[in-house]
């Protein structure tokens, strides 16, 4: 039928209204607060404050971690979708369990558990550190926990494209002689990279946000091992509201980068499988 | 009169829906909405039930004009398209809901909820969810729930349409037979000519939002009132004539010109089984050749072309076509019993040129 | 997470292997490094959780829950749960019921505005309720003439929780009230039913499930909450420390086992919403292969 269904159904006004007064009071109002604040600053002190030198190491550490952390989940979130959707195997589905863990762990346990396992008599950090790979309180540990939170993410956008994938594409590719990895590489991975990349930014955004795992693992040291979040704690701390503000309004401004982003990767990616 | 539309409108936005309707249903009277989708049926039906607001025009249940009673207040039964069942409710409590808002006793409801399960063939059935039934028996219960509170009017949205062929031959025979025992006023939609043509006391035909005729499945059938519900209710041969030297011709045919003067032209219309065929050549004016026969059950169709490849379409039954010995590719004569004139070019209303002398068995291969 | 689970279904009912497979060795070394990942990476840190917390022995366990600081970050965790989870349920509510069965301009615009909390930083989340409400914030001087006490107390910790678990519900109840259409509330009101008899006996049954899955989710993030919390609390021992908050405490004074002591809490109530979690997708799948089963046997005549 093209014929739009008017609604009878009550109560439009009121949960619209409601809706339109708790997402204001609790989200936009805020939210602008933030900027409201921000616009105190004048451009060259806002500037100054977003590049000073410790500001600056700090964006770098967290945008590379949280990089690095989203270009391994793309890959092991791939990898693990894969497994999980076209294999059978002994213990499958408490690995597809276990996948959602790091999303209900409170980070701040994900924090204090990975620093204890890489520290140096950690179950894990026994064997690393010997090696050279000390996996708490440098980079290296910020790279893990921000892998560790972004795990799920990158997992579970990719699993349901994959299981919606039409395995007559590959049929077809087979029975026209195309070899199993030829077929891999030219006919599935250009489907699905789109799916992939949404999950990388997922997994990224995420990361750029993340302070109560780094808290714990990264041993919060100024220029080396100090994320974004945790300056803006520091500033609070000194009671610097506007250096506090500006370097949340930069955080807060590329997130919102990201989400578009990731708006439009789902527009796109969602028109290329129909 | 048990429902009344009086200049209904209903306009969504800038699009009309349904552009000023008027019919009216009898007490008791079994009648079908018919008409292509997005023909404005279901929203006419919508609007007596109180789920959609008209534009325009008034509404009467029972004398009494409805449109400012809320759908709750209206005392309907509406069946969904869909259906609509609860789906976490036992069809126990899916008949009784109905029941329970109304406030009526428990034993009350639960001897109407074993009376409808007993008149619609669903006992057993009450402790099973909607999900555990087949889509007969989820049509069925649909009914029931809608009935459980003697609703003045029934108003059902396609209600075949979501099972299969067969099934919805059966339930066909269902409603009606439920009708017969019930008489509550009912009204459904369709856009499914065989079936309200078999169902239905009368049928109410719509078309882009304008009501094209109103009458019995035989009226409707025998004298459509234009030529859109002459093609949507059965197969018509439908020929385009142009008067040349007195007669209104195409190709090798020729009828009267009715009035019409030289290269005027005019559109006429003739039911399938109004083509008469036979296996001497010379029985009948024109030459045709049967190119092929569709099955239709009882009846079958031929399809004939002229020596020009203009195509008619013919029906006759099983036993004339044995009779005759008749097989595809084979040559025959052909003639025009009856026809219709569906528009004049100075005229374009219509206008009945003959009467038909015999109304074939409905319901098979129409 | 419907969607998922549809398609999961989708997925097993089409046969698995139709000689477009991989070879065996590619196909076992995949599952094994799947495998060693998920072990060693997911539930290492788990187990080392517990190991950890119990590392001085079950006493020494017991005793650091029931030490009074611990056991009032436990009820302030709690407590800040109960008030927040049921206001985001409402919430969550109102705004699907008027996302899911209305048509209106901007739709699109409202649910991206609903899902805003989670692009925003914790941290950063946890700096505009001190902005707002902090003694140097746009409000602080009013609220301090009044003696109201926001940041640094319960009502600050609240606020922070409520934001950054905003949309759990919500996104969670809105597709699924969209798969159930209006249809079925409709049926209800032709039978009479009030708009409040409607969403109680109709609408709300039907979205149980998808709204339970919500709450846990949004409960399990309001309980473990650390950055936006860590904000605004002021760390006050006893008064607005919540049990992530006492977690960092105690490893920040050395008591390790102390902190997992804490932190296992905290590990356990993750193991149950994924325990919950995939019970529900279970209960879910289960009930669509019932209506898969049903649709098949229509074809069956209807008993007469």
């Amino acid at each position: 039928m093209l014929e739009k269904k008017y609604n009878p159904l009550p109560g439009f006004g009121l949960t619209m209204g409601y809706t339109i007064f708790y997402l204001s009071a609790l989200v936009l109002i805020p939210i602008a607060a933030l900027f409201f604040k921000t616009f105190e600053l004048s451009w060259p002190e806002f500037w100054k404050l977003v590049t000073e030198e410790r500001a600056v190491a700090a964006y770098k550490l967290t945008f590379g971690a949280a990089g690095i952390a989203a270009v391994i989940n793309a890959v092991m979130g791939t990898l693990l979708a894969w497994v999980l959707v076209r294999y059978d195997f002994p213990g499958k589905r408490f690995i597809d369990a276990l996948v959602d863990f790091p999303f209900a762990l409170p980070t701040a346990v994900a924090g204090l558990t990975l620093a204890n396992l890489f520290a140096a008599n950690g179950w894990l950090g026994k064997l690393l550190v010997p090696m050279g790979i000390k996996g708490a309180f440098t980079p290296v540990a910020v790279v893990i926990a921000l892998t560790f939170v972004g795990l799920p993410f990158a997992v579970r956008t990719l699993q349901p494209v994959l299981q919606n994938l039409e395995r007559e594409l590959e049929e077809a590719a087979a029975t026209l002689g195309s070899s199993r990895l030829r077929t891999f590489c030219t006919i599935l991975m250009p489907t699905l990279f789109p799916t992939i990349v949404t999950g990388f930014a997922l997994a990224f955004a995420r990361a750029v946000g993340e302070y109560g795992s780094i808290v714990f693992v990264s041993g919060n040291i100024p220029f080396k091992t100090e994320i974004a979040p945790y300056l803006i704690v520091i500033r609070l701390e000194q009671y610097d509201y506007h250096g506090a503000t500006a370097i949340a309004a930069v955080l807060m401004i590329i997130s919102f980068i990201i989400l578009a982003c990731i708006n439009w990767l789902e527009v796109w990616s969602s028109r290329f499988n129909h | 009169m048990s429902i009344e539309i009086r200049n209904v409108s209903k306009k969504f936005g800038e699009v009309a829906a349904v552009n000023n309707v008027s019919f009216s249903v009898k007490d008791g009277e079994l009648v079908a909405l018919l008409g292509p989708s997005g023909g404005g049926k279901t929203t006419v039906l919508r609007m007596i039930g109180g789920l959609e607001v008209p534009t325009d025009g008034d509404i009467f249940i029972r004398g009494q004009r409805v449109n400012d009673i809320k759908v709750q207040k209206r005392n309907i039964g509406f069946v969904f398209q869909n259906y609509a069942l609860f789906k976490n409710m036992t069809v126990f409590k899916n008949i009784a809901f109905g029941l329970k808002i109304k406030k009526w006793k428990r034993a009350d409801i639960d001897a109407r909820v074993a009376e409808l399960l007993k008149l619609l063939d669903l006992q057993g059935l009450e402790k099973r969810y909607p999900h555990q039934l087949s889509g007969g028996q989820r049509q069925r219960i649909a009914i029931a729930r809608a009935l459980a509170p003697k609703p003045d009017v029934l108003l059902l949205d396609e209600p075949f349409g979501a099972v299969d062929a067969k099934i919805r031959q059966e339930l066909r025979q269902w409603l009606v037979h439920l009708h017969h025992d019930l008489k509550v006023t009912t009204l459904f939609v369709t856009h499914d000519q065989e079936e309200a043509m078999e169902v239905s006391d009368r049928i109410v035909i719509f078309s882009k939002g304008n009501l094209e005729q109103i009458g019995t499945p035989r009226e409707i059938y025998e004298q459509p009132a234009n030529e859109f519900v002459a093609r949507f209710v059965g197969v018509m041969n439908i020929l385009e004539l142009t008067v040349r030297n007195g007669l209104a011709r195409i190709n090798e045919l020729e009828f009267p010109a009715h009035g019409l003067t030289e290269g005027q032209k005019m559109r006429i219309g003739f039911r399938p089984y109004a083509v008469q065929v036979s296996p001497d050549l010379t029985a009948y004016r024109h030459q045709a050749v049967l190119r092929h026969t569709y099955f239709l059950g009882i009846m079958l169709r031929l399809e004939l072309v002229l020596p020009s490849g203009l195509i008619l379409r013919s029906r006759i039954s099983k036993e004339d076509y044995a009779r005759m010995g008749l097989a595809d590719g084979q040559k025959v004569s052909v003639q025009i019993r009856t026809y219709r004139i569906l528009s004049k070019e100075e005229q374009l209303g219509d206008e009945v040129a003959t009467t038909y002398e015999t109304f074939p068995s409905l319901g098979e291969g129409i | 997470m419907a969607g998922a689970i549809k398609s999961r279904i989708a997925q097993r009912n089409v046969a698995s292997r139709r000689g477009v497979e991989e070879p065996p060795l590619a196909k076992w070394t995949l599952i094994a490094i799947a495998l060693v990942f998920t072990l060693v990476f997911l539930l290492l840190p788990l187990a080392n959780v517990f190991a950890q917390a119990l590392s001085k022995g079950a006493s020494f366990y017991w005793q650091s829950l029931a030490e009074p600081d611990s056991w009032s970050a436990i009820r302030l965790t709690l407590l800040v749960a109960a008030i927040s989870v049921p206001l985001n349920l409402v919430f969550g509510l109102a705004a699907s019921w008027a996302i899911a069965k209305f048509e209106f301009r901007g739709k699109s615009i409202l649910i991206t505005l609903i899902d805003l909390p989670f692009a925003v930083s914790p941290v950063v989340s946890g700096l505009m309720f001190v902005l707002l409400f902090g003694l140097q914030g746009y409000l602080g001087h009013w609220l301090d003439a009044r003696d109201i006490k926001i940041i640094f107390a319960v009502p600050g910790i609240v606020l922070a929780t409520v934001f950054v678990t905003f949309p759990f519900v919500a996104r969670e109840l809105i597709p699924v009230m969209q798969a159930t259409g209006a249809e079925q509330e409709q049926a209800a009101m032709t039978l009479g039913a009030n708009g409040w008899q409607t969403f109680w006996h109709v609408t709300l049954p039907s979205v149980k499930w998808g709204l339970l899955y919500g709450v846990i989710l949004c409960n399990a993030r309001a309980m473990g909450e650390f950055g936006a919390v860590s904000v605004v609390s002021g760390h006050i021992t006893g008064l607005t420390d919540t049990m992530p908050l006492r977690v960092e405490k105690l490893y920040n004074e050395y008591n390790a086992a102390g902190a997992f002591a804490v932190a296992s809490l905290l590990a356990l109530l993750a193991l149950l919403t994924l325990a919950f979690k995939t019970y529900l997708e279970w209960r879910t799948q289960r009930e669509y292969e019932l209506a898969e089963r049903a649709i098949d046997s229509e074809n069956k005549p209807a008993p007469k």
